[in-house]
């Protein structure tokens, strides 16, 4: 299992192996958050409370749920690369980065344009809205760290040690809204217990935060692969790809 | 595993848990600083763990929900009166003179920022809307029983200011 794992983490081969599994992965992608967008956006129920503002949940929801996960996702590949000292999870990490801060980034953004109309304000200093944004800034760090040294192994390194420390605020965002008495209401979908949504609502909205992942994933994968190109420039079978491409 | 991998396992593990009781401590310490608002209960008999109770004069927030028939609105102004209550029996009064939000009807939950001016009236500078996590096609709402019609402003004031006219 070990020896069968660890044989992709050559670069060569993961680079073949994320290129075989972007297409069916962008098609899944794209086929999700199509039927889960339509569906949510035009033919789902208005709510009783909301009328038709409640819509932009179908792209709030998705992305601020996919955002922590995006993030904790990142931070196990850190983990791989530091303790394992693999280079293909510290190039995985660093891909996934700049996605989970634009889909953090998105959240935040929906949140607001949601909040306004609903609670009255685009902001409040509030637990969950607070550590949603805190998200932003782990993500913005890990970026930062990764591109501010020449060294990529160093830069990994220190990346990814900011990365482990802030999964930290994954468990916190997602329990705020039950820890505190904050403005955010607390989370509709449940595991444990009956969603408080009817199905004709949440089968969309399901769709759609399955979609964000698999988006997440392939465009990680895209990011992926130039991130090997990039680190492995001088290797025999880059060049090879390089001379094949030219020719063409 | 190689004592160099151990090493390094050990290493992370430690700096994760470290962060993790750093974290915890803190969030811990800081809990009751945490919470956005004041409860009316909490605002009348103090905090339940720590007993502070907020001043006359004291910029807070106040979240509850609006008491049903206690909404009074001038007829002339944007001003009105209302009565926030919680779950452990405390009622607090708020005034606000400025657009409430859409989602404003009674029997909503509420979160006012605002002055205290007396011990249980808050002269509110911002009024904001709490909604929960439930949704539901309307239908199905009145058929529980939870039509939350909209308060209709119009008719209301329209009687009223009729009157003064």
């Amino acid at each position: 299992m070990w020896k069968w794992l660890n044989s992709y983490a050559d670069p060569e081969r993961s680079y073949n192996l994320a290129g075989k599994l972007l297409p069916w992965l962008a098609c899944l992608a794209i086929a999700l958050i199509g039927v889960g967008t339509t569906w949510g956006l035009l033919f789902a129920p208005t709510d009783y409370q909301q009328g038709e503002s409640y819509r932009i949940i179908f792209i709030h929801v998705p992305a601020a749920s996919m955002s922590m996960m995006a993030y904790v996702s990142m931070a196990i590949a850190s983990f791989i690369g530091l303790v394992w000292q693999i280079k293909a999870a510290d190039w995985a990490a660093a891909s996934i980065a700049p996605i989970g801060a634009v889909i953090t980034f998105i959240a935040l953004v929906t949140g607001s344009t949601w909040g306004k109309p609903m609670w009255g304000t685009w902001w409040v200093w509030d637990a969950r809205l607070t550590s949603e944004l805190v998200l932003l800034f782990l993500y913005l760090g890990v970026i930062a760290l990764y591109a501010s040294f020449e060294d990529k192994v160093l830069a990994a390194r220190a990346a990814g040690i900011l990365a482990i420390v802030g999964v930290i605020n994954v468990p916190i965002i997602k329990y705020s809204v039950d820890w505190w008495s904050s403005l955010h209401q607390p989370a509709t979908i449940k595991i444990t217990e009956k969603s408080s949504m009817p199905m004709e609502m949440l089968m969309p909205l399901l769709i759609n935060i399955f979609g964000f992942g698999v988006m997440i994933a392939t465009i990680t994968l895209v990011r992926y692969r130039t991130e090997v190109l990039a680190r492995n420039g001088m290797r025999p079978w880059v060049r090879a790809l390089a001379t094949k491409e030219v020719a063409k | 595993m190689n004592p160099r991998r151990k090493k390094r396992l050990t290493l992370a593990v430690s700096l994760i848990a470290g962060v993790a009781i750093a974290a915890s401590l803190l969030l811990y310490a800081l809990n009751s600083n945490l919470n956005l608002f004041f409860t009316p209960y909490e605002i009348v008999h103090g905090k339940q763990d720590t007993g502070v109770k907020p001043e006359i004069g004291q910029r807070i927030r106040v979240g509850g929900m609006v008491t049903v028939g206690t909404l009074k609105r001038d007829p002339d102004s944007l001003h009105v009166d209302f009565e926030i209550h919680d779950s452990f029996g405390g009622a607090i009064m708020v005034t606000y003179d400025d657009l409430l939000p859409d989602l404003f009807r009674e029997g909503q939950g509420i979160v006012a920022q605002g002055i205290l001016i007396e011990p249980n009236r808050i002269q509110a500078t911002e009024v904001l809307a709490k909604h929960d996590e439930n949704y539901m096609p309307p239908e199905v709402a009145e058929a529980m029983g939870k039509g939350h019609n909209k308060l209709d402003y119009s008719e209301q004031t329209g009687e009223k200011s009729g009157k003064s006219y």
